[in-house]
């Protein structure tokens, strides 16, 4: 699904990303773990398709096509989502106008119809349901004044209400208390399926108890330096990422 | 000739035409005379620093329409609301269309301001009301007043609430070139009356088109008025709209202005209070781009206590427009207790955008509460990237943080079919097809 080979990414003349090796399979959860600073919210932004992130050589495709060069919208009209780790604010958008906008704008990029009202409607009643949100939030400003929680929340919302092929969910356990993370990877799981694809990046192996990976990778310095299975969360839980960057 | 010196002359022309001739003569000649003094503004004066007339007063204008051309109600459907029922007071080149019109006199008068010149029945209005609350100083208003002929006169009685919002359209046809329009308006609003006013001034062609246009309100004790200024005229027109509200105790005046289209708009829209305890509200919203240039020039005159007002324009100017905001509010001695908010935020599309904005506030009274706060900025690029991350285009992106930005604004509109005509424009004018209704 996600194919990612040798990927080097300058941003602002900085090389961050120092040749990245990465495939994500249909059905699968993939981890990205690793220390501050280590490159982990780049590689989401790369995939993510911002602008001022300049892949410099290796490969980005989904699906077998390459989408290096697409924009981020056109991106998203594919089916990848990134949930931010810090959601922008976005006054005067209600969150229930900005799904509607998201949602049909992403139709229109597949070449499909408008939602109609009412499924539309429908679709957001039952998502909100699922993530416990309640319906005032749902007038309110796009995450205006919304807690960290609020927040993330709203952008598992907005994840549900998407039905991405690929999510990338970044530091979304930051900032959320227990009964949260629970409702949170809640959603995530409920939503997944052998034809989607999740990669959970997290500092702390947390919320893996919750989102269980089928592969855990630990990003030093802009690669990948470990990969496995979920113990080796646990086993950096124990030893600390002291233990990743001494391996080095 | 030059511009000044064709329209002195003009006006002898003019007087000798006028049916009514007692009434008005001796204002019209004084203002002659102070616009001769006068003459037009020019750069080195405070108020027309940043607005250059010179490319404008540069046309050969005419004040006489010299042809008249019937138009049909399919060449203007479009720029007139027909989703609410509405009184209609409607000209094309400066004289009043019965055809598209819809006037009354029953229970208000909605009707022509020439009728109101010469009829004996509304002498004692005009002459309590007219030109006593425009600035006689000001030269385009002093020309304005020396022209007067034509216009809307809208009279509301007292405890009388008007039911349907009326229209006030100028169309010129572009038969007859360079076209210099003066329509001057009179709107008395009576204790606990109520209206609702939608102005347009629309040119159906690309000719050149100058409108010099003066509207007077009066809102006596508790009397609202709810005014709707849609600026979307075609690229060769310009404006000089000057609005004078004149408030009464308890009154409320609210007057929201849509800069959109047309090459030049200088808006100066004055509030006077009379009283106490009086509510003066104005908002705009400015999108513009090419070279197209809109100044507002704002007065609010608090001169009694327990009063307020609310100012907030929003522009959003792109290409090498020119934005201009002069926001003056003067607060006397004696009107304690005031409340004035202002505020003037900018959004940059592009670099070569020019705007300067101007809080002027004026205050002798020491126990009021007076803020203001002027923003000039871009649109916040880290939104731009969430919302393409969320599937949402860089064009349709850009037209929905902007559309939050003036959101504010649109709140306060209260006629449904002014909203969505207003949203449609807007969507129109950032080249998206959103349904807006945030």
């Amino acid at each position: 699904m996600l194919s990612i080979d040798n990927l080097h990414a300058h941003v602002e003349g900085k090389e961050i990303l120092k040749g990245i090796n990465l495939d994500v399979q249909p059905g699968e959860v993939h981890a990205i773990m690793g220390p501050n600073g280590s490159g982990k919210s780049t590689l989401s932004t790369v995939i993510a398709g911002h602008e001022d992130y300049e892949i410099t050589k290796g490969l980005l495709s989904f699906e077998g096509k390459d989408i290096s060069e697409l924009n981020a919208d056109e991106r998203a009209h594919l089916g990848i989502f990134l949930s931010f780790q810090y959601p922008v604010e976005i006054p005067g958008v209600t969150v229930t106008n900005f799904i509607k906008t998201s949602i049909n704008e992403t139709r229109k990029g597949q070449g499909l119809d408008e939602m109609p009202a009412n499924v539309m409607l429908k679709k957001i009643k039952e998502t909100a349901k699922m993530l416990e949100i309640d319906s005032r939030f749902l007038s309110r400003s796009l995450n205006e004044g919304f807690s960290g929680g609020e927040k993330k929340r709203n952008e598992i919302f907005q994840m549900a209400m998407l039905e991405p092929k690929l999510a990338i969910l970044d530091e979304t356990d930051s900032g959320l208390d227990i009964d949260a993370l629970r409702i949170v990877a809640h959603g995530v799981n409920t939503l997944k399926h052998d034809n989607n694809a999740v990669i959970v990046i997290t500092h702390y192996q947390r919320l893996l108890d919750y989102i269980v990976p089928d592969f855990v990778h630990v990003l030093h310095e802009g690669q990948i330096v470990k990969s496995g299975s979920k113990e080796l969360a646990h086993e950096l839980e124990e030893k600390g990422y002291d233990w990743i960057k001494q391996g080095q | 000739m030059e511009l000044k010196e064709k329209l002195v002359a003009s006006f002898m022309a003019f007087e000798s035409e006028i049916v009514e001739q007692t009434l008005l003569h001796e204002d019209r000649n004084k203002a002659i005379e102070t616009f001769e003094v006068q003459g037009f503004p020019n750069k080195k004066m405070e108020d027309w620093k940043f607005t250059p007339l010179k490319t404008l007063l540069k046309n050969d204008f005419s004040v006489f329409p010299k042809s008249q051309k019937n138009i049909t109600l399919d060449e203007v459907k479009n720029y007139i609301l027909s989703d609410v029922d509405t009184y209609k007071i409607i000209f094309v080149d400066g004289i009043y269309n019965s055809y598209l019109s819809e006037t009354t006199h029953e229970g208000v008068d909605v009707c022509l301001m020439s009728a109101a010149l010469s009829k004996p029945k509304y002498s004692s209005i005009i002459e309590r009301y007219f030109n006593s609350v425009a600035d006689r100083e000001d030269s385009f208003t002093a020309l304005n007043t020396a022209f007067t002929k034509e216009g809307a006169y809208i009279c509301v009685p007292d405890n009388k609430i008007v039911e349907k919002p009326v229209q006030i359209i100028y169309f010129s046809t572009g038969i007859n070139s360079t076209l210099m329009l003066q329509p001057r308006s009179l709107i008395v609003v009576g204790k606990n009356a109520e209206v609702q006013v939608i102005e347009r001034h629309q040119s159906l062609t690309s000719e050149i088109v100058f409108t010099n246009a003066v509207t007077e309100v009066f809102t006596e004790e508790q009397g609202q008025i709810d005014f709707y200024k849609i600026q979307n005229d075609a690229e060769n027109s310009s404006l000089i709209d000057s609005t004078y509200i004149s408030q009464k105790k308890h009154s409320h005046a609210k007057v929201h202005t849509f800069s959109f289209g047309g090459k030049f708009i200088r808006n100066n829209l004055h509030f006077y209070h009379r009283d106490a305890a009086i509510e003066s509200t104005m908002k705009g919203i400015t999108l513009v781009e090419g070279k197209q240039l809109v100044d507002h020039h704002t007065l609010v005159h608090h001169a009694h206590p327990n009063s307020e007002s609310h100012q907030d324009y929003k522009g959003i100017y792109a290409g090498q427009s020119k934005g201009v905001f002069n926001g003056k509010i003067v607060v006397e001695k004696e009107a304690q207790k005031t409340n004035a908010f202002q505020q003037n935020n900018n959004i940059l599309m592009d670099d070569t955008v020019t705007i300067n904005t101007k809080p002027q506030l004026e205050i002798f009274a020491d126990d009021v509460k007076c803020s203001h706060g002027c923003t000039i900025g871009q649109l916040d690029e880290s939104a731009m990237f969430y919302m393409q991350a969320r599937g949402i285009p860089k064009k349709e992106a850009r037209a929905l943080l902007t559309y939050a930005f003036a959101n504010n604004v649109l709140a306060s509109v209260k006629i449904p079919s002014v909203k969505s005509r207003i949203n449609r424009l807007i969507a129109k004018k950032l080249g998206v097809n959103l349904g807006f209704n945030l």
